[in-house]
């Protein structure tokens, strides 16, 4: 869902972009690593916790073996991303690690994570030398730039805007939206002003992550990351893709305003959000080799 | 014959843009759809993610990161090297297209809504059964749920709106909707009328083509029996 916290946590450790990482909500799995690794957390704010020793977040850590990573309370944030520099034994599925869950294929066997369930490193790393004889080590150095919690979450605009009276563009601007209990990784189902639309129906065709539909009932729905990808609704926005890892930290219950931008901008913010990440993936790529020796 | 399909071209977001021929369900226009998809997937575009055809649109995801320039932007640079692809191969050619029979049982255990079909079209529940294995359907797009085919068109004459309340669906029903008729891959909420259940698996992750399905296929159904459905040996559910 959140996928700028999800590559800031593999370019922390110097790996690429896509590398599977694990993602967590809360209340979050414990994780046992019986071997030696360096991870990262980014996302969230469950507030980490190593052997009942606080953790920072967005920072390299060295843990020894045996280390267990639990997440005390949720303090901000929707969901938490866990890169490890070992890398995962897992299969990809159509050029992807990522688990469908509707399909159930993909990830781990297509599922959600069970207690018990057990995942192997692709590789060996010794870091002894580094730990020492701690349970775990802060590596000095960390991302500045992580998730804004901003409340305007930038839109351009969709097909069927102008099929919204004048009134509703200006509601849609002006007006507070929540994000309903009925929500989930899907779409997130908005509570706000009633807006009128001279469409109900649009012929089925494609939509994207971000996206905003107008439903029959006339409320809004924001797809997110396990969006159908055709749809029958009018498109009346999209968010704009470097504000979606804003709208992936909220939960139910959390209020936002919409903000009209053009593409330009979103592309740029895009673009700059891209750049930075792989800045502080070859950054790290170079401190990290001179750290840790591959087995 | 080289003909010239109007389009207008506008952007999903700041990542996808879309492809409009039209606006409506028509063989012709979801033919140059399809040939356009068919072409964007050969030119192996670098910065193109995905591609989705639906009935008369294509929707080109792309990482614009790869296609801004200065003085031009992503969008603007996705929809010239479309339109250079779309103008190329603008001919409609007649490729060969897959012929598909599915069972169906329209049993009443797995039709929840046939008896409610027959009363509303006033007909009986065998003519309904005949009007709809009496023609073949044409695969339009694939959208949804994994493996979930939109197929067109139903006879008026069993034509109904969909339900206005969805209810549970099991796998492998075979609904109505409008004029479009399409086969549930997964039991989850429906808002179409099931007049049927089919014994095939329409979607399989483990396959390496997962979908029985593709745009552009012909689709025929033909009845079988309950014991025929729960004796099915083949790629079952």
């Amino acid at each position: 869902m959140d996928r700028f916290s999800a590559q800031l946590a593999n370019a922390l450790l110097g790996i690429e972009p896509d590398a599977p990482v694990l993602e967590l909500h809360f209340p979050s799995a414990q994780i046992l690593f019986e071997s030696q690794t360096v991870i990262a957390i980014c996302g969230a704010d469950f507030d980490p916790i190593i052997n009942q020793e606080s953790v920072p977040m967005h920072h390299p850590i060295a843990i020894a073996e045996n280390s267990l990573l639990q997440f005390r309370q949720m303090k901000k944030g929707a969901r938490v991303y866990v890169a490890i520099l070992n890398g995962l034994q897992l299969e990809p599925w159509k050029g992807s690690y990522s688990t469908n869950l509707k399909a159930g294929a993909g990830g781990f066997q297509g599922r959600a994570l069970r207690k018990y369930d057990q995942i192997f490193f692709s590789r060996q790393i010794n870091i002894s030398k580094l730990l020492g004889e701690k349970c775990f080590s802060v590596l000095p150095w960390k991302a500045l730039d992580t998730i804004e919690h901003r409340e305007a979450i930038e839109f351009v605009i969709g097909s069927e805007w102008h099929s919204l009276d004048a009134e509703s563009r200006k509601e849609f601007e002006q007006h507070w939206f929540q994000i309903g209990r009925d929500s989930d990784r899907m779409g997130y189902k908005l509570k706000g002003p009633v807006l009128k639309l001279t469409e109900t129906d649009i012929l089925s065709s494609g939509v994207g992550f971000g996206t905003v539909q107008l439903l029959p009932d006339r409320s809004l729905i924001v797809l997110m990351a396990d969006h159908q990808t055709t749809g029958g609704y009018p498109r009346i926005a999209h968010v704009i893709s470097a504000h979606l890892p804003i709208l992936a930290q909220k939960n139910p219950g959390d209020v936002f305003m919409f903000k009209m931008t053009d593409l330009e901008t979103a592309e740029e913010k895009i673009s700059r959000q891209q750049k930075y990440l792989e800045e502080i993936r070859i950054a790290c790529k170079f401190r990290i080799e001179n750290l840790v020796h591959v087995s | 014959m080289n003909i010239y399909q109007p389009y207008t071209i506008f952007p999903l977001g700041d990542a996808a843009l879309t492809i409009e021929f039209s606006d409506t369900i028509d063989r012709e226009i979801n033919n140059r759809v399809l040939q356009l998809f068919h072409h964007l997937q050969s030119a192996k575009i670098d910065a193109i993610v995905d591609l989705i055809p639906a009935y008369s649109t294509v929707t080109v995801c792309y990482d614009p990161v790869k296609l801004k320039k200065p003085g031009s932007t992503a969008f603007e640079n996705m929809a010239a090297i479309i339109e250079t692809v779309a103008r190329a191969k603008s001919q409609l050619t007649t490729e060969t297209v897959r012929q598909i029979e599915v069972p169906v049982c329209y049993d009443p255990a797995v039709a929840p809504d046939l008896k409610h079909l027959a009363a509303e079209k006033k007909l009986s529940i065998e003519t309904i059964i005949t009007i709809h294995t009496s023609v073949s359907y044409r695969v339009f797009m694939l959208g949804f749920l994994p493996g979930f085919a939109y197929m067109g068109q139903i006879d008026e004459r069993i034509a109904m709106p969909r339900k206005t309340k969805p209810m549970p669906v099991a796998a492998g029903s075979v609904g109505i909707a409008g004029l479009q008729t399409g086969i549930y891959p997964f039991n989850c909420p429906g808002g179409w009328h099931i007049i049927g259940r089919t014994p095939l698996k329409l979607f399989d992750a483990a396959n390496e083509d997962p979908t029985i399905f593709h745009p552009g296929d012909d689709v025929r159904f033909f009845s079988i029996t309950y014991h025929e459905f729960k004796n099915y040996q083949g790629r079952t559910a």
